[in-house]
């Protein structure tokens, strides 16, 4: 789950990390009341969307007097943000943030993961403050510093100063590093984060080290104990399907095709989209009904991956293991029958009650097509989406 | 033969009389498996499925000299239950449950480095050495006895492996499902390992998909170290990067973990790779020709 930047920046705040002061606004007069109460004479408002590359999408915009501000307020929020990471429909803009303005002597970079090889918390720094990280990351990953927390120990005092003097601070600079470092390592244990990215931490033109920017993402299995952060969840900012589908327990991703998959196990759909590429189809969406599929589930998963309107044909690909092919087999007749199925439907069953599964479809006749294995499954789609299209 | 469990294992469930424990302890004990007792904390001296419940894992290994423990036990308590198998002695620990906290498992794993207790999952199906040991949640029934190791991240796509290897007619020896979570027990490594010392294992899928860098470690462990032939698929070629595919360790993230890395790293060990999920089974069968 993603948090936004000032919901970040609140969490940093409550560590004790130094950042700007700021008010967050869902209205032009809130932003210029909160531009009002931080004084000062210029401002940063800054659209609240969960996506990287806002500064290059245009959105945040320095303001130098309070009607700029709402000036700027009024041309962000009630808008969509594209930037490269959001999709090219872009995310809605509900609120800014307006942030006391920083005079910035240095740009840094801060992140705090998990690495799966070293299973461990990685802290990864770089002068290169600003900057897209993957893309310092694959020219010059000389410029990254990383060090490992050790589970037990924590991170040690040399390993801060390591980084610390390898971005070239002065010795005062060093020990707020240290102090916010290690204060990161608590957040990111306390909050159950998934990933902590501060881009840029800067030295402001006094010399203080600061977190200008906050982007926190809590991991979807710790959130039963991160009950406040759970409440923190902007749902606007998530794709419909996606959200719908996790309210039934269902793992959606939509996708830019026009073959929709429905499948039981995460690897099993990933199979089943590739296998649709490599017959020369596009696939829809990856959707995972998961092992305890029942006849409601697959009937919201139908609804969910029709409700894509690019869809021109589904393809049913179960194998059962605990889930049992003849109740799949009763809810695909119970949705075709009950919703309307308009576009061709191929589905391929293996496993337990197969038999059974088979012979409700074929009963049915209804207008499902059968595939006797996964490969007659994904050429028979892929024709079926040409003629629907042709169509 | 086979590797790590057989139809001597001593096998408990930890979380027996849960809903999922309970199912699939019963099914265990249908396809044979040698389950000794579980555990459930406040219901110990209790008796379920026939089988004596206990209070703790040191309990019940003192009690039935259990090697082997299923784990069934909601995520919040599942790290706790693998430490508390580990240190009561248990030989190795199968966690089925979906959704345990990476911190948590970060910590697991600190704890059982330099122990003697496998781990294998979280999140995964489990492993079967077919006709003699269940312990998990696969279908038992598409399995046949035979010569062919089967390592992989996903359940599912594991049950595709079996079935096509068995309908080839070459069976499996054992079959383990090690994950599909970023932070795990047992590797594809550590499998390749005990397959290739297992004299009845001929020869060895590996079904890999997006994320992380195991794939890659295992492809440069067999070139080194494999000489019975292995046959290679990796899931999620079509998958978008950043996009958590199903499993929270299937993502391409900052351009890494992708399928065509992994493929290339794989072909140049020398691995038989199929793009094609529905060859798996033929292309075992050409590469022990």
């Amino acid at each position: 789950m993603n948090l936004h930047e000032y919901q970040s920046k609140t969490l940093f705040a409550e560590f004790g990390i130094p950042v700007p002061k700021g008010h967050v606004a869902s209205t032009p007069e809130e932003a210029r009341a909160a531009a009002e109460k931080l004084g000062g004479e210029f401002w940063v408002v800054k659209a609240q969307v969960h996506a990287g590359g806002r500064g290059k999408a245009g959105g945040v915009k320095l303001a130098r007097s309070l009607n700029e501000v709402v000036q700027h307020a009024d041309s962000l929020l009630g808008k969509r943000l594209v930037t490269h990471q959001s999709g090219s429909e872009g995310l809605p803009i509900d609120m800014v943030y307006v942030e006391a303005g920083s005079s910035i002597d240095r740009e840094l970079y801060l992140s705090l993961l998990v690495d799966r090889s070293q299973e461990r918390v990685v802290i990864m720094a770089s002068a290169a403050g600003g900057m897209d990280i993957e893309e310092v990351a694959a020219s010059t990953p000389e410029k990254i510093l990383t060090a490992s927390v050790h589970p037990a120990v924590g991170l040690n005092p040399y390993q801060t100063r390591e980084i610390a003097f390898g971005l070239g601070l002065d010795k005062e600079q060093a020990k707020e590093l240290a102090d916010i470092l290690g204060r990161l390592v608590e957040l990111f244990h306390e909050c159950d984060a998934s990933l902590v990215e501060v881009n840029p931490l800067i030295v402001n033109s006094a010399g203080r080290v600061i977190a200008l920017d906050g982007k926190i993402n809590i991991e979807d299995n710790a959130l039963f104990r991160q009950q406040r952060l759970e409440e923190w969840r902007d749902a606007a900012q998530e794709d419909t399907s996606e959200r719908e589908a996790r309210e039934h327990d269902l793992n959606y991703v939509s996708l830019d095709g026009n073959i929709a998959c429905l499948v039981n196990g995460a690897g099993l759909a990933m199979a089943t989209m590739d296998l649709i590429k490599l017959h020369g189809g596009e696939p829809a969406n990856f959707l995972d009904v998961g092992g305890g599929a029942t006849a409601e589930k697959v009937t919201e998963a139908f609804k969910i991956i029709l409700a894509n309107s690019n869809v021109e044909a589904v393809l049913v690909n179960i194998f059962g293991g605990i889930v049992r092919c003849d109740l799949i087999a009763e809810g695909i007749i119970a949705v075709v029958r009950e919703v309307g199925v308009t576009v061709p439907v191929v589905v391929r069953l293996e496993g337990t009650n197969v038999r059974k599964g088979r012979k409700l479809l074929s009963d049915s006749e209804l207008d499902i097509e059968p595939a006797k294995d996964l490969t007659e499954a994904a050429r028979k789609v892929v024709d079926l989406a040409k003629e629907s299209r042709a169509a | 033969m086979s590797v790590l469990i057989d139809a001597d294992t001593r096998v408990i469930c930890q979380g027996i009389t849960g809903r999922q424990g309970s199912f699939h302890t019963q099914e265990s004990l249908d396809y044979g498996t040698r389950v000794v007792g579980g555990v459930t904390p406040g219901r110990g001296g209790d008796e379920h499925l026939g089988l004596p419940v206990y209070n703790t894992v040191r309990e019940a290994v003192k009690e039935t000299q259990a090697t082997a423990s299923m784990v069934y036990v909601p995520a919040p308590f599942a790290a706790d239950a693998i430490l508390e198998a580990a240190d009561a002695g248990i030989e190795l620990v199968v966690c089925i449950t979906e959704g345990v906290p990476v911190l948590d498992m970060l910590e697991v794993k600190a704890v059982l480095r330099g122990q003697g207790c496998k781990l294998i999952g979280p999140n995964c199906p489990g492993i079967i050495t077919p006709g003699a040991c269940k312990m998990g949640i696969m279908p038992g029934f598409i399995h046949e006895p035979g010569c062919i190791g089967i390592v992989s991240r996903s359940g599912t796509l594991t049950y595709e492996a079996v079935f096509q290897t068995t309908k080839v007619g070459l069976g499996q020896t054992t079959c383990i499902g090690i994950g599909g979570d970023p932070i795990r027990g047992v590797h594809f490594i550590d499998c390749l390992e005990l397959f290739e010392a297992d004299p009845a294992t001929r020869g060895i899928i590996v079904v890999g998909e997006i994320g992380g860098s195991d794939e890659e470690a295992a492809a440069e462990f067999i070139k080194g170290n494999v000489s019975k032939p292995v046959v290679g698929y990796i899931a999620g070629v079509t998958a978008p990067p950043g996009k958590k595919m199903g499993h929270a360790g299937a993502i391409i993230s900052g351009g890494k973990g992708t399928a065509p890395e992994k493929y290339r790293a794989l072909e140049q060990a020398g691995v038989s790779t199929v793009r094609s999920l529905a060859e798996l089974g033929k292309a075992m069968a050409e590469a022990l020709e």
